[in-house]
């Protein structure tokens, strides 16, 4: 056991961590964000009976869902930016790493919201549709008032799961050399030659995080189930 | 915009001179395969001991059992990786240590990814395998030990050849993670099938015709394991429960 622990880089390094960990949190809550807005779209049209929509919906599901991550943000980080400057005439070069990491993201976790919200949609009695139906309400106030209210109720410990899982993901951005918290992480211990510490220290933050925040879920679990 | 697309690119001879572009394709799937196949047994076996341990009345042992999911579970795969591959061969006795770093680069990266993978997704299989065993009647339980079975006999008779039996439809989706997380090695340089489409962009300079390859690679790997999964849970499945004939 010959290892010398150092941790002096941590303290100078926290303010550089802490923008990484901005960096992480808001690509964390925009793709929440979109991706409950987008999944939701997604959820309805799956359960729609116009053909075609639940037909894009299946298919734009299973696609995300069936690849990795990874290569969905490699899309997003090498590809995706070329096509773009074939087709809108961007500048080559210019950096558009987080805003692609921002879509990719979205675009990836509103799959996996879409199969939560499409199941929450599904737990609602059929009965309240008909009611809703019954009392001349159109489908989008059925939807809006009626179904989509109780459907979330439901789901809210689900979604926040996703949520925790999408936050420990932020970290593949390291693929893209984008300084979130983990990427911050490697450059300082990579710089200092400390990179035992600074890992340990990174998956130690994650892990205090992640599960205070589970515990948080599984406290509401409780409450609603009360 | 102009794209000339050249699908014969991966026939030409690759840089390596020994292969095709399209064999090193295959290679990186080779390697996915086997890395996730061993790592999938591995979280199997792992996570039906862990998921037993979850259930027993002992609080030492559920207790510890708790902690380990709690560990694997909050810390990104990607932390958990560069903890096994960069950190652990600093920590473990320098014997160990050196014997690590002096195996070839393409075992270490491998045994790195193959133990993170494995650990991490035994925590999720132990879940399911706890849910499985939680969701037998009471009265199985009861019943085994009423006849004088000792309890790790009423586990190896009576519960678990129901509830492992159970959780196979829940253990197809972690099965499809495990080819899917997978991915994630190569960030520490293991030459699976995302490195290698990455790779094929650098040499052919056809980065949709490689990234379209490699994305199609995972969808069929996906399609397969759906399919075997299937009939695994039509040959598994208890008659009389939901699903069940």
């Amino acid at each position: 056991m010959g290892y010398d622990f150092d941790w002096s880089s941590i303290p100078g390094a926290l303010p550089f961590l802490w923008d990484g960990m901005k960096v992480t949190l808001e690509i964390t809550l925009t793709a929440i964000a979109v991706g409950i807005v987008w999944g939701t779209l997604l959820a309805m049209m799956r359960l729609s009976a116009v053909p075609v929509l639940s037909w894009f919906a299946a298919g734009y599901i299973n696609l995300f869902r069936s690849i990795p991550l990874l290569m969905v943000l490699l899309w997003f980080f090498l590809i995706v930016p070329r096509l773009l400057e074939g087709l809108l005439g961007f500048a080559p070069g210019s950096d558009m790493r987080l805003s692609s990491a921002m879509v990719g993201f979205a675009l990836f976790e509103s799959a996996y919201y879409a199969e939560i919200i499409r199941a929450g949609i599904q737990s609602v009695p059929k009965g309240q549709v008909a009611a809703a139906f019954a009392l001349g309400m159109s489908y989008s106030e059925a939807m809006r008032l009626v179904v989509l209210p109780q459907a979330f109720r439901n789901m809210v410990p689900l979604l926040l799961t996703q949520a925790i899982i999408l936050f420990q993901d932020t970290s593949l951005v390291y693929v893209s050399a984008l300084a979130d918290f983990f990427g911050a992480a490697y450059k300082v211990g990579d710089r200092d030659g400390r990179l035992v510490e600074l890992l340990l220290f990174a998956g130690a933050v994650y892990f205090i995080i992640c599960y205070s925040a589970s515990l948080l879920v599984r406290y509401f679990r409780k409450r609603m189930g009360a | 915009m102009t794209y000339a697309w050249h699908w014969e690119v991966f026939l030409q001879p690759a840089a390596s001179g020994d292969s095709t572009y399209l064999g090193w394709m295959l290679a990186g799937l080779r390697i996915t395969l086997a890395l996730s196949l061993s790592a999938w047994v591995m979280a199997l076996v792992l996570g039906a001991l862990m998921g037993v341990l979850r259930t027993v009345p002992s609080r030492l042992w559920s207790g510890l059992a708790a902690a380990y999911v709690e560990l694997f579970r909050n810390v990104p795969l990607l932390v958990q990786l560069f903890i096994w591959y960069f950190v652990l061969p600093e920590l473990l006795p320098a014997a160990w240590g050196d014997a690590y770093k002096q195996m070839d680069p393409f075992a270490q990266q491998f045994v790195a990814a193959l133990v993170c993978l494995g650990f991490f997704t035994s925590a999720r299989v132990c879940e399911q395998v706890r849910s499985g065993i939680n969701s037998l009647p009471p009265g199985q339980r009861n019943a085994g030990l009423a006849l004088g079975l000792t309890l790790p006999q009423t586990y190896r008779y009576v519960m678990l050849p129901m509830a492992l039996r159970l959780v196979v439809p829940p253990l197809t989706s972690e099965f499809l993670n495990v080819f899917k997380n997978s991915a994630v090695a190569s960030t520490i340089g293991l030459l699976e099938l995302a490195a290698q489409g990455r790779q094929l962009v650098d040499y052919t300079a056809q980065p949709y015709e490689s990234f379209i390859a490699v994305t199609v690679f995972y969808m069929l790997i996906n399609v397969v394991v759906m399919a075997a999964m299937h009939r695994v849970e039509q040959k598994v499945r208890v008659p009389g429960y939901i699903g069940g004939k």
